[in-house]
């Protein structure tokens, strides 16, 4: 791999053109734009931009880091410094689909542990490593996730960070079979699956045209099973006021 | 004391923030505005901003993040006409192991967090609020970003909010997998773009937080309740849970309970009311231990049944409140293994920063490891407390101090359990030796 050194006189900022082969094109940079322009101050945009980054190469390249670099008028290594701290972005090209198993204690007490082993030994890969060629259809990078907070669904698993509730061995060796095969299967809650770069351009804050997805499920029964009990029992929150008073203006000291 | 509910006539659950979570599309803006969504608003800004401070201190609201800290106070801090630009951030980067309840509410009824938003940006006089969520929560970040722009649209964000002069831009900011992003300061330094690790306290975000401006940073459930307050006053919010710990409070039930789910009740209500409205234990198995707020709040069991789970009840029996995140273990879970997965999570998220909190969380993951795998001796768990204690109040974070929760709560009650493992290891040493004694015997 060739590491571009920024050279003096190199114009720098979102006004310099992209370099000649750069994968980004004139859509990511306008979406980059965009991004700075969403903040008080650039910098803040920074991690929008390396999901950014994720969407076009599906993980986070020396040419992704300068891309950020450029757009923030920051030092390649300023950037690399964060995109190395956040476990999300990936320094190796990910699969069509990335499988997140919780085996955090509680998911791993109730057999995220055993599944998270049964994908390992069916895939053949390890934490963060791919099985088939990385962006191919039906690649699947695996990897154990810490608390994915859904713990009242555990064991839980993500499939490009949608949920798949209530997991078993067999359930989640199913399903990445599927995946493997090409197919698409429903989360419990969460959008119809694309692939894990479309997953990353949403994260980046692009929704354009996918209206629907809001429309998809996000409650469990277990979600509501404390309001659902309520409901059947008649037990309510007391009754607010008909015009509850405002404190008087406090006065000042 | 005042017990929880009985004799109040408190029902025991309350659905104040989980009311509309029934309703058809409970997360769209219609359904939000027939059930008397943003008419809190309307009120708040008719009224002075420090009313609204006022109001939030008189309800008693205290932080639903973890650290209770009274939210009425900690807008009170801001410092006004001090010429600075003002900022609202929302601590959406619910990651603590156990914890589902924000999550599910900014699914179900995002509007709630918005109207909310608004509100107290409008009485600490911030016209840019963030909320900063965590990444691996796509859907929950696809309904907020829908519930802002349908916000926008209808006028409640954006210039001249409802003809009132206010303005507020409010972004939905993902972040990128680092649990230590859930502590305030860790958390702003990642959404000024860098890593995420904690900054020396003071300055406080009132002064100096994002962008060295005055800054609140509150969690979800707490901004959720403000409408509610707005609407119904701070007696009203005050008729549910006790003095010091008011309100209702949704608790989260996990594991191995024959019901796991969101239960909204009133602060101070225990785990056997919990348990008995999730069913009681799965198949009947006994209950061994269970966190009354997440991994970083030390370990309860089965005689802490009758504790109130408020932030004064759960802190007098030695734990803490957390995040209500009830994780309930029966007896087939060991202890030691509970007490090393967490740590081995600890490790993974410690952000690096400080000693203490990097090396100990180390240290203390290899030698729970170790026992577990049936090598450990006696002084590994005089090495695991006195490491314990060096991370305990010499972290730069709370991160430090949560990872030893497990660790000296699970051997203040569960000690034998060590020291059986230390004992399987001595008499399967003994064995090995004695095969080998024997094997040179002839």
């Amino acid at each position: 791999m060739t590491i571009q050194h920024d050279k003096p006189g190199t114009p720098q900022g979102p006004s310099g053109p992209e370099p000649t082969g750069s994968p980004f094109d004139e859509l990511t940079d306008e979406r980059a734009r965009q991004l700075v322009a969403r903040y008080p101050v650039a910098r803040s945009a920074l991690l929008p931009l390396l999901h950014l980054v994720q969407s076009v190469e599906g993980h986070v390249s020396q040419a992704g880091i300068e891309f950020c670099a450029r757009h923030l008028d920051l030092s390649a290594a300023e950037v690399s410094a964060v995109a190395t701290f956040y476990t999300m972005y990936k320094r190796k090209p990910c699969g069509e689909h990335l499988v997140s198993v919780c085996t955090n204690t509680l998911c791993a007490a109730l057999g995220g542990d055993d599944i998270y082993a049964r994908l390992r030994g069916e895939l053949g890969v390890g934490h963060e490593e791919t099985a088939g060629e990385p962006g191919t259809p039906g690649s699947v990078t695996l990897e154990h996730a810490e608390c994915l907070a859904a713990c009242d669904l555990g064991p839980v698993l993500q499939v490009n960070y949608e949920y798949f509730d209530n997991q078993t061995p067999d359930s989640a060796s199913e399903l990445v079979s599927r995946l493997r095969a090409g197919e698409r299967p429903e989360p419990t809650r969460g959008a119809p699956l694309t692939d894990f770069r479309q997953a990353e351009l949403q994260l980046a804050g692009f929704f354009e045209g996918r209206d629907s997805d809001v429309e998809a499920p996000s409650t469990a029964p277990e979600t509501v099973r404390g309001a659902r009990i309520a409901a059947e029992k008649g037990w309510t929150a007391p009754a607010m006021p008909d015009e509850a008073e405002l404190p008087p203006v406090p006065e000042k000291k | 004391m005042s017990e929880p509910t009985p004799g109040t006539g408190v029902a025991p659950l309350t659905p104040v923030l989980t009311r509309r979570w029934l309703s058809p599309r409970s997360w769209s803006l219609r359904t939000y505005e027939q059930l008397e969504g943003y008419s809190a608003l309307r009120r708040a800004l008719g009224a002075h901003p420090d009313q609204l401070i006022q109001l939030i201190k008189d309800s008693g609201l205290r932080g639903r993040g973890g650290a209770g800290f009274p939210t009425g106070m900690k807008w009170g801090f801001i410092p006004q006409g001090d010429g600075k630009p003002h900022y609202l951030v929302i601590n959406a980067d619910e990651g603590e192991p156990g914890t589902c309840k924000d999550i599910p509410l900014m699914m179900a009824d995002p509007h709630s967090l918005i109207e909310g938003v608004i509100i107290t940006a409008y009485a600490i006089r911030a016209n840019f609020a963030a909320i900063y969520v965590r990444g691996e929560v796509l859907h929950c970040i696809r309904r907020l970003n829908a519930a802002v722009r349908d916000a926008r649209e209808a006028g409640y964000l954006g210039k001249d909010i409802l003809g009132s002069g206010f303005d507020l831009d409010v972004v939905v900011h993902a972040g990128a997998g680092a649990y230590i992003c859930g502590e305030e300061t860790a958390l702003l330094d990642s959404l000024e773009g860098r890593r995420g690790q904690p900054r020396l306290k003071p300055p406080f975000p009132a002064t100096a937080g994002l962008y060295a401006s005055p800054t609140v940073v509150n969690n979800v459930e707490t901004i959720a309740s403000v409408p509610y307050i707005v609407n119904g006053g701070s007696d009203w919010f005050r008729t549910m849970g006790r003095d010091r710990s008011p309100g209702p409070k949704i608790y989260s039930i996990s594991g191995h309970v024959e019901r796991p789910g969101q239960y909204e009740a009133p602060m101070g209500t225990t785990l056997r009311q919990l348990l008995e409205l999730a069913g009681g234990m799965k198949d009947g198995v006994p209950l061994k231990f269970w966190t009354p707020g997440g991994s970083s709040t030390p370990l309860f069991t089965s005689e802490h049944l009758d504790v109130p789970l408020d932030f004064e009840g759960a802190s007098e029996a030695g734990s803490m409140l957390g995040t209500t995140a009830v994780q309930v273990f029966n007896e087939t879970v060991s202890v030691p293994w509970a007490v090393m997965k967490w740590t081995e999570f600890y490790k993974h998220e410690s952000c690096g920063k400080c000693t203490p909190c990097r090396e100990g969380t180390y240290w203390l993951a290899q030698t729970l490891q170790r026992m577990v795998r049936g090598e450990g001796t006696e002084s590994d768990i005089d090495t695991l407390l006195d490491v314990c204690d060096n991370i305990l109040g010499r972290s730069f974070c709370a991160l430090g101090d949560g990872a030893v929760s497990p660790i000296t709560s699970g051997i203040k009650y569960f000690k034998h359990e060590f020291l059986e493992l230390c004992e399987k290891n001595r008499t399967g040493k003994a064995d090995r030796s004695a095969d080998a004694a024997l094997a040179g015997a002839h």
